[in-house]
């Protein structure tokens, strides 16, 4: 659409800008003034400079725990992206199914997270729950509080089960804007099942997708409830991803200034990954 | 039609395995104490309702649900409220610095909670909204307000420019215009952005939890102390755990026929 020059737009952007601005800023600033001194108490502050981003940065425990945070999103994007586009392009195109499928899928979204850590603790228990019951009646030896591969299974089972509907639901409504006549003349072609997905469908889908991955992303990268409740972070440290390492530092130990230098790192982290997401729609968008 | 028949056959699998864990917190919401730890049933032998009596009879467990009710339906309302001009605003007109400003707007959406943790702590506690609905509404808004923003703008951005000329030329004023004419059309995109807003709010704890201690709290905070000294109270944990689930239901089953027409979101 051909957009006009008007600077007086920013009055209907102004009541985002103060609002987000207050809810952001504030407390960004907050962090950055932390992040460059040592607290020992109200009024008791010295300026440290670079030290704590210093050390940060050379912290074997954070630096484990971002290693252990990229191989976790990485494997949740590999596992719900293709399946969400799979369980997308199997559901029924509209009717009383359709909307029911639609509604019984959402379920998990729309649960808290607290519940659904609390759910799959009780679900993958061996003694109570029906999946750990099921998998140690098949003669596997499973236990996701001892056994620390089983945990970290067990908490990307969960993601997937939580948010492999959200992949699908924003696939599914980028089918349903794809006209019918692209579908028709596909069969005038005679094109196959995989060329109608491959020519047709996937290329439609390109943008949805692109949100899919950049929610998934940033979201998985914030993980904190679900496995908190789910494993408390353990076995040892092997399912603690970086919000639990950071929210233990800044809340558990009070560690301010190191925490708040560990968030602007993360922070930056999140935004450069994403930044590289949004040059690339942005570009996609120019090529149209 | 075998193609069909074997697609209905996946979602069916899918769905069944995805409601798997749900049915075991329902099963279990039914059942004693004694029968759960007793050994594994597949359906409730003595079916009870006493744990949910327990919540629906004592104010403190029941008051969580409609904290958690208040603070979502405020930032729904208020993140509508700033999200539509914007969006407007964005979908219509460039202006300076607009692309840096969404950029901006996004970024927050990106934000961990967990880095404004402390922060949003002593900001509220400093102008006395510690512990009060509006505070949590506010702060959800943080990652709310840019989704809605994106989302809107995506479905305005489908509206032609033509209507809103149309409707100058025919003497409506701005407002008259926007609320009259403009919002009716882009229906679908409100019902999707309330739905939005209102699952990622109505999740969140990490915030809700640290900006709200007794008159606020959301029942995500007040389930941890179904822990007590004598171990955990399974039944009613799962009685508690199951009703988070329905006002989920209604949101959604209010929206199913907008998200089924299917959206192209955002500038993307």
């Amino acid at each position: 659409m051909q957009k006009v020059q008007n600077n007086k737009a920013w009055w209907l952007v102004l009541p985002v800008f103060l609002l987000v601005a207050f809810s952001a800023l504030i407390p960004l600033m907050t962090v950055v003034n932390y992040s460059v001194q040592d607290i020992f108490g109200p009024g008791q502050a010295f300026y440290v400079g670079t030290e704590w981003f210093k050390e940060v940065l050379s912290n074997e425990r954070l630096q484990d725990s971002l290693i252990r945070q990229f191989i976790f999103s990485g494997a949740v994007l590999l596992i719900q992206i293709p399946l969400g586009i799979g369980v997308a392009l199997m559901m029924p195109k509209s009717g009383i199914k359709g909307s029911l499928c639609l509604i019984l899928l959402a379920i998990p979204l729309l649960i808290p997270w607290n519940v659904v850590g609390t759910i799959w603790q009780i679900f993958a228990r061996g003694d109570i729950g029906l999946f750990g019951w099921g998998i140690n009646q098949l003669g596997i030896d499973y236990n996701y509080t001892g056994d620390t591969l089983d945990a970290w299974l067990t908490v990307l089972l969960m993601d997937v089960w939580h948010w492999t509907p959200l992949v699908a639901l924003l696939c599914y409504s980028g089918l349903r804007a794809i006209p019918e006549a692209f579908y028709q003349a596909a069969e005038i072609d005679r094109a196959s099942k995989w060329a109608v997905f491959r020519y047709i469908q996937l290329p439609r889908l390109k943008s949805v997708l692109i949100i899919a991955v950049l929610l998934r992303f940033m979201d998985s990268f914030m993980i904190y409830i679900e496995p908190f409740v789910l494993t408390g972070g353990g076995p040892g440290s092997s399912t603690t991803f970086l919000s639990q390492t950071l929210t233990t530092m800044a809340i558990g130990q009070f560690d301010l200034g190191r925490a708040a230098a560990f968030s602007l790192i993360y922070f930056l982290i999140v935004l450069l990954i994403s930044w590289l997401f949004f040059t690339a729609i942005t570009h996609a968008d120019k090529e149209k | 039609m075998r193609q069909t028949r074997s697609k209905n056959v996946g979602i069916t699998l899918f769905i069944l395995l995805l409601l798997t864990p749900i049915y075991w917190l329902l099963n279990m919401s039914f059942k004693t104490n004694q029968e759960i730890l007793g050994g594994l049933t597949l359906w409730p032998q003595n079916f009870t309702l006493d744990n949910y009596a327990v919540i629906f009879t004592d104010p403190s467990w029941y008051s969580g649900y409609i904290n958690s009710m208040i603070y979502v339906s405020i930032n729904v309302v208020i993140t509508l409220l700033v999200a539509l001009p914007a969006a407007y605003a964005f979908s219509r007109y460039k202006f300076l610095g607009d692309k840096h400003l969404f950029f901006w707007l996004l970024s927050n959406r990106m934000a961990p909670p967990a880095v404004f943790l402390l922060p949003f702590f002593q900001l509220y506690s400093s102008i006395g909204l510690f512990d009060t609905h509006i505070a949590v509404a506010l702060a959800h808004c943080l990652f709310n307000v840019p989704l809605a923003v994106w989302i809107l703008e995506g479905f305005m951005s489908g509206v032609p420019r033509e209507y809103d000329e149309m409707a100058y030329i025919d003497g409506y004023s701005f407002p008259k215009f926007f609320v009259k004419v403009f919002l009716p059309m882009i229906r679908s995109g409100i019902g999707v952005t309330a739905f939005f807003a209102f699952m990622f709010s109505w999740v969140e704890l990490l915030l809700a939890r640290t900006l709200t201690s007794v008159d606020a709290q959301p029942i995500g905070a007040i389930m941890t102390r179904t822990i007590g000294a004598s171990g955990i109270d399974w039944g009613v944990l799962a009685a508690a755990g199951s009703l988070t689930i329905i006002p989920g239901l209604l949101v959604i089953w209010f929206v199913r026929n907008h998200v089924a027409k299917g959206f192209a979101l955002g500038r993307v």
